[in-house]
């Protein structure tokens, strides 16, 4: 059964990416794959970004988003995956933002 | 990932099938697993256990390490009969996160009035049924007391292994129901599956506290998937 796309659906990042993927942008998919800690979003959820910036979803509430976009950009420039690892203890993380006590790795990938 | 890929899993996902998306975090190669696919080596015990636990993590198996996202489809509660009991349970489903809908034939019962922004369809359960049908994800809840608007949509969620089977009557109205079920052709350790008195033994009096019991029953049944009602597992006892 197919079911009708609800609101929800509409902001659903994985949605979202392949419908910006159809239009012919460049889109990267960043994955949550690892939590410790207090981390503001679970394992499994996504942020999807395209070659000019623009976001939807989200990794860690808004902590890390700026930093993961950054990387993105290369990603999908480079093709490459990358696993990016943010943490209280971590320099870059603290600076993005990440003050929330959690660490997260999250690996960004080109959608292709 | 590859896009067609991407487009795959998400029409697993519209489709309300459970999948897990499985990536090779060195190589970066990804594959989709559908439930209960055959897998040989230690990938298959640990995609069984996501698909039970329907959490995701990385594993390591067979000389991989793998990021395993398992995607579930969203809970549904059906109920059948727009009566007392639903009024309360409609709001409380929508807070515990379960995508509920209420179908009642009788138009004087199912109406906007008494039940909000809550989906509604004053339809029989044929009807609707037959447009929108029950699977393993989706719980059903028969509480109009009346045969003719109970009868098929319990048979239907049985025929479809919904993972939760109420049905509000006494037990001697459940003995009566379940002899006309059997009649019809419903396998008896089937009808074993449906809760009957519905709800949890919670002393509940009032329809709210009905529905309280009933919405219990509903999670520990979506919680305990190895149990009787394992979603996925049909017929499963």
């Amino acid at each position: 059964m197919e079911t009708a796309a609800t609101g929800n659906d509409i902001r659903d990042p994985l949605t979202l990416a392949e419908s910006w993927h159809g239009e012919g942008r460049k889109v990267a998919l960043a994955t949550v794959v690892e939590t410790w800690g207090s981390a503001p979003r679970p394992v499994g959820s996504h942020l999807v970004i395209d070659a000019e910036g623009n976001f939807d979803g989200s990794v860690s509430g808004g902590c890390v988003e700026g930093a993961v976009v950054t990387e993105a950009l290369d990603v999908i420039e480079s093709g490459t995956p990358r696993m990016l690892e943010f943490g209280v203890a971590d320099e870059t993380a603290w600076q993005v933002g990440l003050s929330c006590g959690g660490r997260i790795r999250v690996y960004v990938e080109r959608l292709g | 990932m590859d896009a067609h890929l991407l487009a795959e899993l998400n029409r697993e996902r519209r489709a309300r099938h459970a999948v897990i998306l499985a990536t090779d975090l060195n190589s970066g190669a990804s594959r989709l697993i559908r439930e209960g696919e055959p897998l040989s080596g230690e990938l298959s015990e640990a995609v069984l256990k996501a698909f039970r636990s329907g959490k995701s993590g990385q594993v390591e198996a067979d000389g991989r390490t793998l990021f395993l996202n398992v995607h579930l489809p969203p809970a549904r509660l059906v109920v059948i009969g727009a009566v007392h009991i639903s009024q309360a349970l409609a709001p409380m489903a929508a807070i515990a996160d379960f995508d509920l809908e209420i179908i009642d034939p009788r138009t004087a019962f199912a109406t906007p009035e008494r039940f909000g922004a809550a989906t509604l369809h004053a339809e029989w359960p044929e009807d609707v049924l037959k447009r929108r049908p029950l699977d393993a994800w989706t719980a059903l809840a028969a509480v109009t007391h009346d045969p003719k608007i109970d009868d098929y949509p319990l048979q239907a969620a049985l025929e479809a292994g919904c993972f939760y089977v109420g049905a509000l009557g006494s037990r001697k109205t459940h003995a009566k129901r379940l002899e006309r079920l059997a009649e019809n052709g419903v396998d008896r350790a089937k009808l074993e599956r449906i809760h009957a008195p519905i709800g949890l033994p919670i002393g509940a009096a009032s329809p709210a506290e009905i529905a309280v019991a009933t919405l219990a029953q509903i999670i520990a049944a979506l919680r305990s998937r190895d149990g009787a009602a394992a979603p996925g597992r049909e017929g499963a006892t």
